[in-house]
């Protein structure tokens, strides 16, 4: 009787133990799983908002389409205001390209100086360079329109470009000192020896080395590049120079009530591109922001 | 004899002609490096000279004149600055909701990615799948397009609205409602945890497992295991991520334009600084009174920044190899 009982006892404890973990993990994904739901809705509401007839948004705000339909798509090729939606992406992608070869080229110079050579200044422009990763827009944009105006440069895509090759943003070289700094020496040390100088050790030794953050950063400037509104905004007067962004705020303004379809469409097809991006590359990105220990 | 003097003569030769060079080599060496490392450095410097420093003491200067583009600028002293203190709600209004928006919603942000970095931490299947799916808001937060879909989902009769009406509840479209648009920014702010929880999750990942399992045999519970080991664990990153996020939060702009067509509206709830900003310099070209408003920003970030860094010491833990 009491070896029975001592038995089921001892069997039960583990099982019990067992089930309980069950259940945490059940409850854990559930849990997970509606936040999914939450984070993931508004753009599945996007996407099939794209299928609905232009009558259909009044009433049905669901997912699914009451009468799917691809006339959105055939709306928004012929584009707005007298240009052609390629157009739009045409210049999206031109600056986008544009600022993935500045940012790679300038961040990565001044990260290997800040990373592998030591001269006079140094500490200074370091810090200089940190401070301005905190440093506002709105202390510096109002001079360089003004700088750029007196250039004669507004409504050419000088004044959104120029900046990356020029390292503007501190993200970039600061991502790339990182990983630098976490590079052994002796590669660099052999290669002295040899007699090969800065240039020849930055482009045969560290460059390949860092990779990882360059695809990174190029990935970023990317991102944000096809994404900013701001910039374009105060520099392009000219729909045909308009970046999709900036089109997309012609759909917002032109078509709150009319053309609600071809507004959603438009905003939807200006994203493909990143979300490919982020598909194909996720693994990268998120690993890249988790080590680098800096936003996305 | 002959023998020790050549040697000597030697030795002397040596020592005369080789300390020199080596001397002028080294010095050569560092002249070599200093001008390496200014020509590597040659188009950050530029541009942290041309576009950061040399604009910011000029929107300084800016700052205290009048200055519409076509006429040069008339100084005006601390004109601008009083005015906007004195004479202008909007900028008071735009003020306002901007550090709320930045104060609260920062912090909420901060909160949620922390909280749901915990809870993916507590099992690994599938962790991987959620962390992506949680992470692409960042990516396409601050776009226009996102914009567009919070505008439509938040407006009246529109899902959320519908949503909420499943519940009983009824408080019609947000983006009209004065009290509920602001809360509806900082959704969308909040929205983009993603990014700020991976790396909180990357952080939790390197706490060592024995302080749980030691704070745990003391008889910690759940709640005191956190605040006595992860939170100490993870100060560092929540730090320096806080700061990033509070600097961050000040530039909105697109969502705010987009949401409101560029008028800051209703009644100047989504006017935030940015926008303000943007209208007063741009819309009516008041260079001057837009670079007050600038200089306010900067000064007011600057202040934040300092006041983290003063409470940094009683709050955040640096283990030594943490950075």
């Amino acid at each position: 009787m009491t070896a029975t009982q001592i038995v089921t006892t001892g069997h039960r404890a583990p099982r019990k133990k067992m089930t309980r973990k069950k259940w945490q993990t059940v409850i854990w994904f559930v849990a997970l799983l509606a936040i999914t739901a939450i984070v993931i809705y508004p753009l599945l509401w996007l996407f099939a908002s794209t299928f609905k007839p232009n009558s259909e948004f009044g009433q049905n705000q669901g997912l699914i389409p009451l009468n799917p339909t691809f006339e959105n798509y055939g709306t928004i090729v012929e584009g707005i205001g007298g240009v052609p939606m390629w157009r739009f992406f045409a210049n999206s992608t031109i600056l986008a390209v544009s600022a993935v070869i500045g940012t790679l080229f300038s961040s990565s110079l001044a990260a290997y100086a800040f990373a592998r050579i030591k001269f006079k200044g140094l500490g200074i422009f370091f810090a200089s360079m940190i401070g301005t990763l905190l440093l506002p827009v709105h202390v510096v944009i109002i001079p360089q329109y003004i700088w750029f105006n007196k250039l004669g440069l507004i409504d050419t895509f000088v004044p959104l470009i120029l900046p990356k090759f020029l390292a503007t943003e501190a993200f970039f070289v600061f991502l790339m000192v990182q990983f630098i700094r976490n590079l052994p020496k002796d590669m660099d040390e052999a290669a002295r020896i040899d007699g090969a100088g800065h240039g020849r050790i930055f482009w045969y030794i560290t460059l390949p080395l860092i990779k990882p953050s360059l695809i990174t950063g190029a990935i970023f400037a990317f991102i944000w590049t096809w994404n900013d509104f701001l910039a374009p905004l105060l520099y392009l007067n000219s729909p045909e120079n308009y970046p999709l962004p900036i089109a997309l705020r012609l759909y917002n303004d032109q078509t709150s009530t009319s053309d609600y379809g071809a507004t959603v469409t438009a905003s939807f097809v200006a994203l493909i591109p990143i979300l490919l991006f982020f598909i194909v590359f996720q693994r990268f990105l998120v690993n890249g922001v988790a080590t680098q220990g800096l936003k996305g | 004899m002959s023998t020790t003097e050549t040697r000597r003569v030697t030795t002397a030769g040596r020592g005369g002609t080789r300390r020199p060079p080596h001397r002028s080599a080294a010095r050569t060496r560092t002249i070599r490096e200093t001008l390496a490392g200014y020509t590597f450095l040659l188009p950050w410097m530029i541009g942290f000279l041309g576009l950061t420093m040399g604009p910011m003491l000029y929107s300084l200067y800016l700052s205290f004149t009048s200055y519409n583009l076509f006429s040069p600028p008339k100084w005006v002293g601390f004109d601008n600055y009083i005015r906007l203190f004195t004479d202008d709600p909007v900028f008071i209004q735009s003020a306002q909701i901007t550090l709320f928006y930045v104060l609260v919603g920062t912090p909420i942000k901060l909160a949620a990615a922390l909280a749901i970095a915990m809870l993916l931490n507590f099992r690994d299947r599938g962790a991987g799948f959620f962390r992506s799916a949680f992470y692409a808001p960042s990516l396409i937060g601050a776009s226009v397009s996102v914009a567009i879909v919070w505008r439509a989902m938040f407006n009246t009769d529109g899902p959320v609205d519908r949503g909420l009406q499943i519940f009983g509840i009824n408080l019609g479209g947000w983006i009209g409602n004065v009290s509920l648009v602001v809360p509806m920014m900082i959704l969308l702010a909040v929205w983009q945890f993603g990014a700020t929880m991976v790396i909180f999750l990357a952080g939790l990942k390197q706490v060592p497992k024995e302080l749980y399992e030691a704070a745990e045999v003391d008889g910690a519970g759940a709640f005191r295991r956190f605040r006595a080991v992860t939170m100490p664990m993870l100060s560092p990153v929540v730090f320096f991520n806080l700061l990033l996020e509070l600097v961050g939060a000040f530039q909105v702009f697109a969502s705010a334009y987009i949401i409101s067509n560029g008028t800051g509206g209703p009644a100047g709830m989504t006017n935030f600084i940015t926008l303000y900003l943007y209208k007063r310099g741009f819309t009516d070209t008041q260079m001057g009174y837009a670079s007050a408003i600038g200089w306010i920003v900067m000064i007011v970030v600057a202040v934040i920044a300092v006041i983290l860094f003063r409470t940094q010491k009683s709050w955040v833990h640096y283990s030594g190899d943490d950075r």
